[in-house]
């Protein structure tokens, strides 16, 4: 019923929900479902309505989830301020394992990258001794890109000029040679900003022609938010979870022959190393999905912000544009691809840089002209986060000052990582009802989880998502902070929740025994 | 496009075309970094290459951008963003205490005392509330609540959150929004981009771009027959028309917002930029306050502010932040949603807009240099703005109104029949064939009148006040000199 009432709410060209989504919509409040709220003055007399209210505003806003910083979020930050406030609860802190943020979770920035921010932030440090050479050659190289040689200027709508140099040189050089032109790099406010510009290009067309986007389940909830927000139409095709989160091509067609049949499919995304699923790709599934794309014309979408957090043996890195080419002219001539990186991922974790970029392939010339038009209205993205990206893919070199260094810090942020996954997926997996695949890369462990039949119950009576339920309880009894798989997709019927593998190895050990604990505890509760 | 590939082979359709691409998007334009732009790089670029041309240097005098001009950072501002970033440099004795303190504070207020973690997403709660308790001030006492400020990517961020949070309906109820003409081509541009429908609202250029609520009154009739405005945009002080609104003024337009139910949008990013004797910044939440409870509890109205403007000039760093008042609950909450799905604003912006909103106070080691500096670049474009108006003035076919405040001169320009018979055969606007000849002469480059809107068979151009002032009475005196010249060519 629920979503009978939000499709009369939102009329025309919208979202197609999924039934997972569809269900976890049903899961939320009455305002998130849309439905005006019940409002009488003080005294008795309706009120006078105003201009903006839920019945007025943008509809396909109203439909837009993003679970990340959702329900579960909001009462983890209530009860952060009612422990500050002394209240007691059965647990001290609150653990936020539901973000992605590194740093938050007591990473340590790479000291190269603050210092070279620092001294472009106030040129006068460049007189200071206590700062290397190599940092302040790069941080003058900064500021002459800049307008009157400050950060504080305004930069070329696409991004300053000598940072997509060097972005164009590293993809080069990690692509084993392949040309990369700077003139296809677009710098972004983080990567979610490119996505967005992207899919917001590619939507077009009405009803059954309406633009739809391939986006596997689970996914991250940018791009279900995206869509419902742009009005174009969601197709899922899902990972394989008994194959560890691998993607099939027969998945693939089946979901695009159905789709056609609703909307125009014209883009397909995919996020490799995967968010929550943590699975890298193999070689030949990368070749795959390429040679899918190119024989369904589709426009590939290559979110490849996790491409340094890659753990397990075996598995490697394969950037799509490298695969692309060496699959030969035939492909790498006529395939419309862009890839995604971010400087919020990876070994550097400076999420609130807000710093990324894309590089376009094989886009339509004046597709382009129109794409470097719309991003000018927004002027450009951040500098400090520019310069920052300017740094990612031009660290210190072998032979210069701060090249140890870095490269300490580096490896042990990403042995960290490592050892992080292995640990995740050996603990959760020793838990009866708890299943969890190995976490390939990415930032995340996405275990499986068994919730008894009272559970499920118990929560529909709530109104709840049981997997919403388990963690609601999860985080009251225990502090920490998880995000349900309902937020992400999952085939029906099946439970999840996505957890970061981000806190201090220690911290970490002792989250994992007490989700251990709690699940134990719960199952026991409702058997 | 040739109909085979490299190898040969046929060439297959793209999927992403000009017919299969979002149509909206075709329908945005930005004149400021549009066309003439683009022309000024290619020349940077030729001159760059050694390429002979009648100057040797091109002045992009068409965007608001004051260090890219040679306008200097505030140090105290730029002291706590190197310790934010790095801080080990909290050990240095170089740096003052009051710097010191403020850094401290921030990196208490992030994850991991880290600018690297997101933040919140409507921002930072401690810079939010600092916000508040400047708006506080400015506005006379009058209560700002943090949990109506949300910081954004700019103000131009929020600008567009908000426009896109108002569209709805379909056809005849489509949203309409209403916007001055001439405008910061933004609100065109998210206009088109949205589809919403565009209600433009005349200035009146005779008396110093100032706002009549007749005008408004006509232009929503008008517009009530084709779509359903919903919202009603403000600039104040104003772009590019530089006027500053008498407090009448806002007066009057809350009054009609309410009349009409229209949500207010008041876009106040210029509001130190004051210059002109007798001219007075009002805030419109101050003035919608001091009308009364019966104006204060209901009309909806959203501020907007920037780090890119005023004295701080801090373009790059992205800052900004919107003040929503009597938004309806439920709305809010999906504007609180809307905004946690990019997770944050830049940090580094949001940090720069606490020490904007919490500068260096009197009994503070860096204030007297702080008020040095500020006061220093206010009164430089203080100076600039009545040097432009002076000389602008004194040529013949150019009519320059005082350049009350903002960062911009949008003076008219007389163009001659031929001069706009030649534009037409080149299918070009005739200000945009003036303002490109001006580039390919002089290597000025301005924005044409077209680009903000204009009255039919008038033309203007955009031209910053930015640049140093000798360097700008240089560049007046050219303009001057060109617009003679090309007056006398087409006659």
């Amino acid at each position: 019923m629920a979503a009978a009432r939000i499709a009369r709410l939102s009329p025309g060209k919208v979202a197609r929900l999924s039934l997972t989504q569809s269900r976890a919509m049903s899961g939320l409040s009455a305002t998130r479902c849309g439905l005006p709220k019940e409002s009488v003055a003080e005294n008795g007399a309706p009120p006078r309505g105003k201009v903006l209210t839920i019945d007025t505003m943008n509809p396909t806003v109203k439909m837009v989830e993003y679970a990340v910083r959702g329900p579960i979020v909001q009462r983890a930050v209530e009860l952060e301020k009612e422990l500050s406030e002394g209240r007691k609860k059965p647990f001290q802190e609150v653990i936020k394992a539901n973000i992605g943020d590194a740093h938050a979770m007591g990473q340590q920035p790479i000291t190269f990258f603050r210092q070279v921010l620092a001294l472009c932030s106030y040129p006068e440090l460049l007189n200071d001794s206590t700062f290397p050479e190599d940092a302040k050659s790069r941080a003058r190289r900064i500021l002459q890109s800049c307008g009157g040689n400050s950060m504080g200027s305004y930069s070329a709508s696409q991004g300053i000029d000598s940072v997509r140099q060097d972005v164009a040189r590293y993809v080069q050089q990690r692509d084993g040679g392949v040309y990369c032109d700077p003139d296809n790099i677009y710098l972004t406010t983080g990567a979610s900003d490119g996505i967005v510009t992207m899919l917001k290009l590619l939507v077009c067309g009405e009803g059954a022609s309406r633009t739809g986007v391939m986006i596997s389940i689970p996914q991250y909830p940018l791009y279900s938010a995206a869509l419902a927000e742009l009005g174009a139409v969601q197709i899922n095709y899902y990972l394989n979870e008994e194959a560890c989160w691998s993607m099939d091509i027969g998945e693939l067609q089946r979901a695009l022959d159905e789709a056609r049949g609703h909307c125009n499919p014209r883009a397909l995304c995919i996020i490799n190393p995967g968010n929550p699923t943590g699975q890298v790709q193999n070689r030949k599934c990368i070749e795959d999905v390429i040679r899918f794309a190119a024989k369904e014309r589709l426009f590939l979408m290559a979110d490849e912000v996790y491409q340094d957090n890659v753990y397990a043996d075996g598995c490697e890195f394969h950037s799509f544009k490298k695969v692309l080419f060496e699959m030969g002219p035939e492909y790498s001539n006529t395939v419309e691809l862009a890839s995604f990186h971010s400087t919020s991922k990876c070994y550097m974790g400076e999420c609130g840089f807000r710093g990324g970029y894309m590089e376009i392939i094989n886009m339509d010339d004046e597709v382009k002209a129109q794409l470097t038009k719309l991003v000018s209205v927004r002027l450009c993205p951040p500098v400090p986060g520019q310069a920052l990206m300017g740094l990612v893919v031009n660290p210190p070199q072998p032979g210069e000052p701060s090249h140890e260094n870095f490269m300490k810090e580096r490896t042990a942020t990403l042995s960290a990582l490592a050892d992080k996954a292995r640990l995740t997926e050996e603990v959760l997996n020793t838990v009866p009802g708890i299943s969890c695949n190995p976490v390939q890369g990415a930032m995340y462990s996405f275990p499986r989880i068994s919730i008894p039949e009272k559970a499920v119950k118990e929560a529909a009576g709530q109104g709840q998502q049981p997997d919403m339920f388990y963690c609601m309880r999860l985080l009251e009894e225990t502090g920490i902070c998880l995000v349900p798989g309902s937020g992400f997709g999952q085939k029906d019927g099946t439970y999840h929740f996505r957890m970061t593998i981000l806190p201090p190895a220690d911290k970490l050990k002792i989250l994992l025994s007490k989700v251990k604990e709690f699940h134990q505890r719960f199952t026991k509760q409702y058997s | 496009m040739s109909q085979t590939d490299v190898t040969g082979a046929p060439r297959r359709g793209k999927v992403l075309t000009l017919d299969t691409m979002n149509p909206n998007i075709k329908q945005v334009e930005y004149a400021v970094r549009g066309a003439i732009v683009q022309r000024a790089v290619k020349i940077e670029k030729e001159l760059r290459e050694g390429a002979k041309k009648p100057f040797t240097e091109v002045i992009k005098a068409n965007i608001g951008d004051a260090h890219a001009m040679g306008q200097k950072p505030i140090t105290f501002l730029r002291q706590v963003l190197a310790m934010c970033a790095y801080p080990e440099l909290l050990k240095d004795d170089a740096f003052p205490k009051d710097a010191k303190q403020r850094a401290q504070r921030i990196l208490e207020a992030c994850g991991g005392h880290s600018i690297g973690a997101y933040s919140a997403s409507q921002g930072i709660e401690c810079i939010r509330q600092d916000v508040s308790r400047f708006i506080e001030k400015r506005d006379g006492g009058i209560p700002s609540n943090p949990d109506n400020i949300f910081l954004s990517t700019g103000a131009s961020d929020a600008i567009v959150t908000l426009l896109k949070l108002m569209v709805s309906g379909e056809g005849r109820t489509r949203t309409g929004v209403m916007i001055s003409i001439p405008q910061y081509p933004l609100y065109s541009a998210a206009i088109a981009d949205l589809g919403a429908v565009q209600v433009s609202y005349y200035l009146d250029e005779d008396k110093c771009w100032s706002l009549d609520v007749a005008e408004l009154r006509r232009a929503l009739r008008a517009a009530r027959e084709h779509c359903h405005p919903r919202v009603l945009c403000i600039i104040n002080p104003g772009n590019p028309t530089g006027q500053v609104q008498s407090r009448q003024c806002i007066e009057d337009v809350i009054r009609f917002a309410k009349e009409e139910g229209l949500f207010l949008m008041a876009d106040e990013v210029y509001q130190d930029n004051v210059y002109a004797e007798g001219c007075k910044f009002h805030s419109f939440k101050k003035v919608l306050f001091e009308m009364g409870p019966e104006y204060s509890s209901t009309v909806e109205l959203a501020s907007f502010h920037s780090t890119s403007k005023c004295y701080m000039g801090e373009c790059g760093f992205r800052g900004g932040y919107m003040e929503i008042v009597n938004m309806d609950p439920a709305v809010k909450a999906q504007l609180v949603k809307l905004v946690s799905v990019r997770l944050c604003p830049p940090v580094p912006g949001q940090a720069l807009l606490d020490l904007v909103v919490n500068p260096p106070q009197p009994d503070e080691p860096s204030y007297s240099s702080f008020m040095k500096e500020r006061t220093a670049v206010l009164d430089a474009l203080a100076k600039k703005a009545r040097m432009t108006e002076q000389i602008f003035n004194k040529v013949p076919g150019i009519t320059c109104n005082p350049v009350q405040g903002a960062m911009y001169t949008f003076p008219r320009i007389t163009l001659p029949p031929k001069a706009i018979d030649k534009a037409k055969e080149e299918g070009q606007v005739p200000d945009m064939f003036y303002c490109m000849r001006l580039l390919e002469e002089e290597g000025i480059c301005l924005v044409p009148g077209s680009g903000f809107g204009q009255r039919e068979g008038t033309f203007h151009f955009r031209m910053t006040i930015l640049p140093p002032a000798e360097k700008l009475e240089i560049v007046l005196h050219k303009i001057s000199a060109f617009h003679q010249r090309f007056t006398k060519e087409f006659s």
